[in-house]
């Protein structure tokens, strides 16, 4: 028997969440490190600085002023419009994601304060469905646009996703065009929008608002492209190097803007409104 | 040499038959004619029955077949004259993306699509008709020069997706999707799109924001292939073939009748029986017509109104309803 506590935890989940139990088994440097550890330094490896994945709940603890935050659109959920089951129906599958992770669907969006700044927010979950947006993502992040252009107040949103919702077919694929317009409603009206991505994002929220903040900022060694790794080893049929779509990588060929340490993230965000917001922005 | 997919193939000895007659017969001989007619008649009777009861699957194969009609080819048979244009200016020409002006029924539309090859050596050429981000970047640089013109933009897209490469990745392939996305939603002259062939999830969409989308009869659009969403959810069970793509190709609602009844596209232009490969000219004629249509009713829009319209279209996809509610 090990002599840290083993824990059932789900397939998709098991690299990078933190496990219960006293110790954890870092992801990237394979050191047990002490669980609460962990937890004090933001759910950073203390060790080799790796950024373990975090719920939306927890991101929004770490990004906002307490108490600050007046959620959005907290009731819409899909209305499965294809009927779509596989091994599980669609609307099952959305209900057990629901009831475990406290989420109507993989975004969480809402009014909140960045160290006083009035912000519009919003924040993927990547334990709901991957993070994958359907209906409701395109829908919030939308409506958290607007909202950013009818309250004149900045738009943060922190990504991770694997990309668009196959269970919602095109009613997926389209939300990326409905959120790259609302966004492009957004600069037109000289709003600024951080985009901050964090450990993975891909695909169909990769290729449509989170690439089109006015500042893009990501998370050390967050994997961040259009397609996933094993989808190009396939295609090229050779092994990708470790750094390929690390958040340095795109740094380095001039994609992003930073990269930032988790505990740096709320200043820098902070930082950055403070200087771009003149007069009518500020709260 | 024709190409002819497994439920094409009663149609082969036909198709043979009738070419060998028409060629004995030359227009001279009254006894092969009649035979001849009476052979197109069963060919055609066929064309209808395979026809009317193929599967999206087979669909999706027959969106795919080689001797489709691509881009180019629509280009040459609906302008008089098209001028082609190269390059991004920043990196280089992606060949999987043609883009040019030409007329239309007197008209100059800037004219933008994936390109798919034909043969080994152009297949390769043209990536098989899948974009790095230099052929996105193409795209929105001659759909700004429209603007700048004010002619309208006209899109055929047929891809099996954007490039998943290491170059692609490397520059930016997700942000030159997403700022074409953001870009189309804003741009001052009516965009028409056709989906023409595969529409291939975010690398279709990269050229299909739009005022009016339209899908050919057998094109497909989906957010996924049948193949990819075969092994995503049926991997696990064992191997995926025909039956897992059949199945996944009907949940995804990928052609153009499943689309057009769930609202997210704006019209279906019918291919004669056998498909547009059977019958380029006349499925350029369809198009055609849709097309000038479309763009009589676009035409008479201010653009601030056009774009206003464009973005309310986008605004209400989505399938929702609020917890209580009984979705
Ligand atoms: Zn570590």
């Amino acid at each position: 028997m090990a002599w840290f506590k083993k824990v059932r935890i789900r397939k998709e989940d098991k690299r990078v969440k933190i496990p219960e139990g006293l110790w954890v088994k870092c992801g990237n440097c394979k050191e047990i490190v002490y669980r609460k550890e962990v937890l004090r330094n933001l759910q950073v490896c203390p060790k080799c600085n790796y950024h373990f994945r975090i719920s939306a709940r927890e991101r929004l603890r770490l990004l906002v002023d307490q108490n600050t935050f007046q959620e959005l659109d907290a009731d819409l959920v899909s209305s499965d419009p294809l009927r779509f089951r596989d091994s599980l129906p669609y609307l099952d599958r959305l209900k057990k994601s629901r009831e475990s992770s406290g989420l109507s669907d993989a975004v969480l969006t809402g009014e909140a304060k960045i160290k006083g700044i009035g912000v519009i927010i919003g924040i993927l979950d990547f334990s709901f469905m991957g993070g994958s947006m359907g209906s409701v993502v395109g829908e919030k992040v939308t409506r958290a646009a607007e909202t950013a252009i009818a309250r004149r107040y900045p738009l943060v949103i922190v990504s991770a996703s694997g990309g668009a919702r196959m269970q919602e077919g095109m009613f997926s694929l389209m939300q990326m065009a409905k959120t790259s317009a609302a966004v492009g409603r957004l600069k037109q009206e000289g709003i600024p929008y951080i985009s901050i991505l964090s450990d993975p994002t891909f695909g169909g929220v990769s290729a449509s608002f989170a690439m089109l903040g006015d500042i893009i900022i990501a998370e050390p060694r967050s994997l961040i492209g259009f397609a996933g790794p094993r989808v190009i080893e396939q295609t090229i049929k050779q092994q990708l190097p470790d750094d390929f779509q690390r958040a340095e990588f795109l740094l380095e060929h001039g994609l992003i803007d930073m990269v930032v340490d988790r505990k740096h993230l709320k200043e820098t965000v902070a930082r950055i409104l403070r200087l771009l917001l003149t007069e009518p922005y500020r709260e | 040499m024709k190409y002819y997919l497994d439920f094409e193939k009663p149609l082969q000895e036909i198709d043979l038959r009738i070419e060998e007659l028409r060629r004995l017969s030359n227009g001279k001989n009254s006894a092969l004619d009649t035979e001849l007619s009476s052979l197109q008649s069963r060919a055609e009777k066929l064309l209808q029955e395979i026809f009317s009861n193929i599967t999206p699957w087979q669909r999706t194969l027959v969106a795919r077949h080689p001797d489709r009609p691509y881009t180019l080819d629509y280009i040459g048979m609906l302008t008089d004259d098209f001028v082609e244009l190269h390059g991004d200016r920043h990196f280089g020409d992606d060949r999987a993306v043609v883009g040019g002006f030409g007329s239309i029924d007197g008209r100059t539309f800037f004219i933008i699509g994936h390109q798919k090859g034909r043969g080994t050596r152009e297949r390769i050429e043209r990536n098989f008709g899948q974009p790095h981000p230099e052929g996105y970047r193409k795209a929105l640089r001659l759909m700004k020069m429209a603007e700048q013109f004010r002619k309208p933009v006209l899109t055929f897209i047929d891809t099996p997706g954007a490039y998943p490469g290491i170059g692609a990745e490397e520059r930016g392939q997700s942000e030159a999707i997403a700022r074409n996305l953001m870009e189309m939603s804003l741009l001052r002259t009516p965009i028409i799109s056709v989906v023409i062939g595969e529409g291939g999830s975010g690398g279709a969409l990269g050229l299909s924001v739009s005022d009016r989308l339209y899908m050919l009869e057998n094109a497909i659009y989906s957010v996924i292939s049948p193949e990819g969403c075969a092994a995503i959810l049926w991997k696990k069970d064992g191997e995926v073939g025909q039956d897992e793509y059949t199945r996944a190709a009907e949940a995804l609602k990928l052609t153009a009748r499943d689309l057009l009844g769930l609202g997210i596209i704006d019209g279906m232009i019918p291919e004669p029986p056998g498909g547009a490969h059977r019958a380029p000219e006349e499925t350029a004629e369809n198009m055609k017509r849709e097309i000038l249509k479309a763009v009589d009713e676009l035409s008479g829009l201010p653009p601030e109104r056009l774009v206003e319209s464009r973005y309310q279209k986008l605004r209400r996809i989505g399938a929702l309803s609020s917890q209580g509610e009984s979705p």
